[in-house]
């Protein structure tokens, strides 16, 4: 246990408040809802002190405080506005705006912009000095993300988190008299999109957002068919102005049949498959002892980071394929051939939490006879985005139900939005394969579940203990690997995420998303498990089906729900392509 | 010669230290040396940035021995200790050698530093011995907590050791080095009382000159503009003494030559000094000064800039408009 803090009373305008010792006056304040600006600070990264937006005065105590870096003491008297401090943050923002080129029009922060909030109150000149980022470049990270670097205030966050993800890939550069952040060259990025979340700024986005969020639609003569993942369901609503935490299933589907979905299906569903798939085949790893442990391949941010930068580890990634992939194809496949579909005629569009996805539909491998599974890739952000634009808003619509058969998920397939749910899944699969009898009532695996960047559990697999590791964060997973380098037997099975408490927290979510927003989505999504009737993978009835009739032979199985990885060879000046100088 | 005894020594002599930043030596010494750890480092500060400063190079061209004296002496003081003379890189080259034979078998190691001013902040100068960007870290812990690698460092400047060995000597009398240029007879590094005014040490050294002028004094980019009616003041900061023909100074050229320094010395990392100077290089050169911009900027670098450089960026314009008047600016 970790020893207690002491407590420490002070004011914060007049107001009297408790925190920590070793707090600093900004973390005091945000936890007691009094406003201060900070644009670089967030909840995942270190402390910089970089924009100098925070400040604040003390009683007794000559000139400014950045908040976000001063401690609190007992008794500290701190004043959050006042003419000096208001004019400090006055200027430094108009500064600041002079650094970033505004496209308010196309960014991910347009209805919440800090920016144009502080801008707002404090009445500043936003265009006070000439914009000096005017030429800077473009860059496109491949299909997945682009950075526009002339919208950076260099506050060096996203340089900060892919550090923390383990990969390094954003950089300082010093040109000249001033930095700029760029690509590092003999480097891969892994398309993680940590650094979008972690942007005050907007200067990093997906690929194609906003502007090409209707291409599915504008497909004449098609069916068009939209599966949603886990985490959407939970996190979503924030865009409307819903508190964080709730659940909108239905309002989704609702929403996604307005604007001209033909069929709405739950990537859930396919993370009962997945489920199936992958117990089956780490049983079968536990029984040959070979390739242990185990590694989960849900997210192809971790698969690309293991294929770039741990090529030793590819064969210890479980071949199943990632639920809306194999979604896709069983939509293109067994359920065309159900409708007598031509599945040439079907486009599939999945509503992910993600960035790295969008790279992911390009993987030739994952193609069924020349056929993509998913056609098309939009975030959560992007499809909030699209419903705004088509009138749609999900406070007020009323909830559908989703389609029969690949609309009903199970509380396992759910759970697979926060990090830990793939593992207690697969868990509560395995438990029913192997037959362990004494504790087939018990689907809870509390130990894997939280927002902890590592946990581990030791599980009974009728006598034989099992070990298993839950990691989310790249940076974490690195460390993990390094470990398992060195004692290979550490554990059996390991979840990896690459983003901060797993889907939830993904780099296509909506902006802002920090600890307290993560733990509230993940809450929710436990919350459907436990209300759900069906809790166990298995025991969904389409998944029964689907192996009753479909999955005939081991043959189909693996055509439609298994794949290959390879370890990737860091090409230089492949992905980064700088797009343009503007 | 013990611990106690050599702290005492140095608290009671007032040795405040001479980087810029004045803070008493012998408190920082005993900070240092009650801290708990394992290993403790000590720093030497040789890296003497800003135009007109010059009188480090001088003491480590004539005294080297009591600078290297003033290092060992901190060395007994703080136990498990071992120490780095951070050389900029001329420096380096010229009194490398000369050090490396002093220092004989003494756990003292030179460092070369990197061409960046900052690197001069003590944290910044930490983050660039570590192999790091040169940019200052958050305070508190302060060095003589959690310095380099983690340790309680001791960072003093050059003329702080050379003084320490003069103090445990018995030969400190109150004085230090001023560097003394610009349109002076005599330019040069004299050694003089800590109390003298500026008016005192220009007449003793024999520049004070017939012409009209104003003198720059503390840092030679970030020191104080004064007039001659006002030179009843010692010299604070780093000695430093500029003297200026006031008919023959282009004001635009001096401050030119300050933006300049500060675009290329400072870190960029906080707003302030990255983007309040880069936008006062602007005015200054494109020679069109708004007063109100002008003062907007340097009150955000004085009140709200990360440290001490771009903080003291805002002392030579402010003096210049207070003490010359607008009008040479306008």
């Amino acid at each position: 246990m970790k020893p207690k803090r002491k407590t420490i009373e002070l004011f914060i305008d007049g107001k009297k408040v408790k925190g920590f010792e070793n707090q600093t006056i900004l973390e005091v304040a945000l936890k007691n809802n009094i406003e201060i600006p900070a644009l670089c600070y967030h909840s995942d990264l270190k402390i910089k002190g970089n924009c100098r937006l925070c400040v604040v005065e003390i009683k007794g105590r000559k000139g400014l405080f950045p908040a976000c870096s001063t401690l609190i003491e007992p008794k500290m008297e701190v004043i959050t506005d006042s003419k000096l401090i208001r004019k400090a943050r006055r200027i430094n923002l108009e500064l600041i705006f002079a650094q970033h080129c505004e496209e308010c029009n196309d960014c991910i922060w347009s209805f919440n912009c800090q920016l144009l909030k502080l801008a707002k109150k404090y009445r500043l000149n936003i265009s006070r000095f000439p914009d000096r980022k005017k030429e800077y470049p473009v860059y496109q990270f491949g299909p997945s993300l682009i950075f526009d670097s002339s919208k950076c205030v260099d506050c060096r966050n996203c340089v900060e988190v892919c550090e923390k993800q383990g990969v390094g890939f954003l950089k300082i550069k010093q040109k000249g008299h001033l930095f700029q952040i760029v690509p590092d060259e003999t480097k891969e990025c892994v398309y993680c999109g940590q650094c979008i979340v972690h942007c005050p700024v907007g200067a990093f986005e997906a690929v194609g957002e906003f502007e090409d969020v209707e291409k599915p639609l504008s497909q004449k003569d098609k069916i068009v068919i939209f599966q949603f993942a886990p985490s959407i369901r939970t996190s979503i609503g924030e865009e409307f102005g819903l508190p964080y935490g709730t659940v909108v299933t239905g309002k989704l589907i609702a929403g996604l049949k307005k604007i001209g979905a033909d069929k709405v299906f739950d990537v859930s569903v396919g993370a009962d498959f997945t489920t199936f798939e992958e117990a089956k085949e780490f049983i079968k790893r536990l029984k040959q002892n070979k390739h242990l442990p185990m590694f989960t391949s849900c997210c192809p941010s971790w698969v690309r980071f293991v294929e770039v930068y741990a090529p030793d580890f590819v064969p210890f990634l479980t071949s199943v394929r990632s639920p809306h992939i194999i979604l896709g194809g069983l939509i293109k496949t067994f359920w065309a051939e159900k409708q007598g579909l031509d599945p040439k005629k079907i486009v599939v569009v999945s509503i992910m939490p993600c960035v790295a996805k969008k790279y992911e539909i390009q993987r030739k491998e994952l193609f069924l006879n020349g056929l993509k599974p998913v056609d098309y890739v939009l975030t959560t952000r992007e499809l909030a985005y699209l419903f705004l634009k088509k009138g749609i808003n999900l406070k007020k619509i009323k909830p559908e139900k989703p389609d029969d058969p690949l609309g009903l998920p199970t509380g396992a397939g759910v759970i697979y939005g926060a990090s830990g749910g793939v593992m207690e899944s697969a868990l509560r699969t395995a438990f029913y394969f192997l037959k362990v009898k004494q504790k087939l009532e018990r689907i809870e695996f509390k130990k894997v579940r939280g927002m902890q960047g590592m946990k581990q559990a030791v599980i009974d697999f009728n006598g034989k203990k099992i070990k298993v590791a839950v990691v989310n964060g790249l940076g974490n997973a690195k460390e993990l690997l390094e470990k398992i380098r060195n004692k290979p037997d550490l554990y059996d099975y390991v979840e990896v995420m690459a983003c901060f408490g797993g889907c939830i927290g993904g780099g296509g979510q909506p902006v802002p998303t920090d600890k307290f927003i993560r733990e509230k989505r993940a809450k929710a999504l436990y919350r459907i498990d436990k209300g759900k009737k069906i809790r166990l993978a298995h025991k969904n009835p389409i998944v029964l089906e689907v192996y009753k009739k479909f999955f005939k032979d081991k043959q189909k199985v693996h055509f439609i729900a298994h794949t290959k990885y390879f370890p990737l060879k860091k090409k230089k000046n492949e992905q980064s392509e700088r797009v343009s100088s503007k | 010669m013990n611990a106690k005894w050599v702290i005492d020594k140095i608290k009671k002599s007032g040795l405040k230290g001479r980087g810029g930043a004045e803070f008493p030596t012998g408190l920082k010494w005993e900070m240092v040396k009650k801290a708990k750890a394992k290993k403790k480092y000590i720093v030497c500060n040789a890296s003497e940035g800003e135009p007109g400063v010059f009188k480090d190079g001088f003491i480590l061209e004539n005294y080297p021995e009591v600078v290297v004296q003033g290092i060992k002496i901190a060395l007994k003081t703080i136990k498990n200790s071992s120490a780095f003379i951070y050389l900029r890189e001329d420096y380096y080259k010229k009194f490398g050698e000369k050090l490396r034979t002093l220092i004989k078998k003494e756990p003292i190691y030179l460092f070369k530093k990197p061409p960046f001013y900052l690197a001069g902040e003590e944290t910044a100068l930490l983050e660039v011995i570590e192999g790091r960007r040169p940019e200052p870290r958050i305070k508190p812990p302060f060095p003589v907590e959690k310095g380099l690698w983690g340790c309680p460092t001791l960072i003093n400047n050059v003329e702080t050791f050379y003084y320490v060995a003069k103090i445990i000597q018995g030969e400190y009398r109150k004085t230090r080095f001023y560097s003394i240029s610009g349109d002076v007879k005599n330019k040069g590094v004299y050694e003089m009382p800590i109390n003298y005014s500026i008016l005192r040490i220009l007449k003793e050294t024999n520049n004070f000159p017939e012409f009209d002028f104003f003198v720059q004094a503390g840092g030679g980019i970030t020191g104080e503009i004064i007039t001659p009616d006002k030179l009843k003041k010692r010299v604070k900061g780093q000695g430093a003494i500029i003297v200026f023909n006031r008919s023959k100074t282009d004001i635009f050229l001096l401050m030119e030559n300050w933006v300049d320094f500060l675009l290329r010395e400072n870190c960029d990392k906080c707003t302030p000094c990255r983007e309040g100077v880069f936008r006062l290089a602007e005015m200054v050169k494109q020679r069109k000064i708004d007063l109100k911009t002008l003062n907007d900027l340097l009150f955000v670098l004085k009140q709200t800039s990360f440290c001490g450089l771009g903080k003291g960026a805002a002392l030579p314009f402010f003096s210049l408009i207070k003490n010359l008047g607008v009008k040479e600016i306008k």
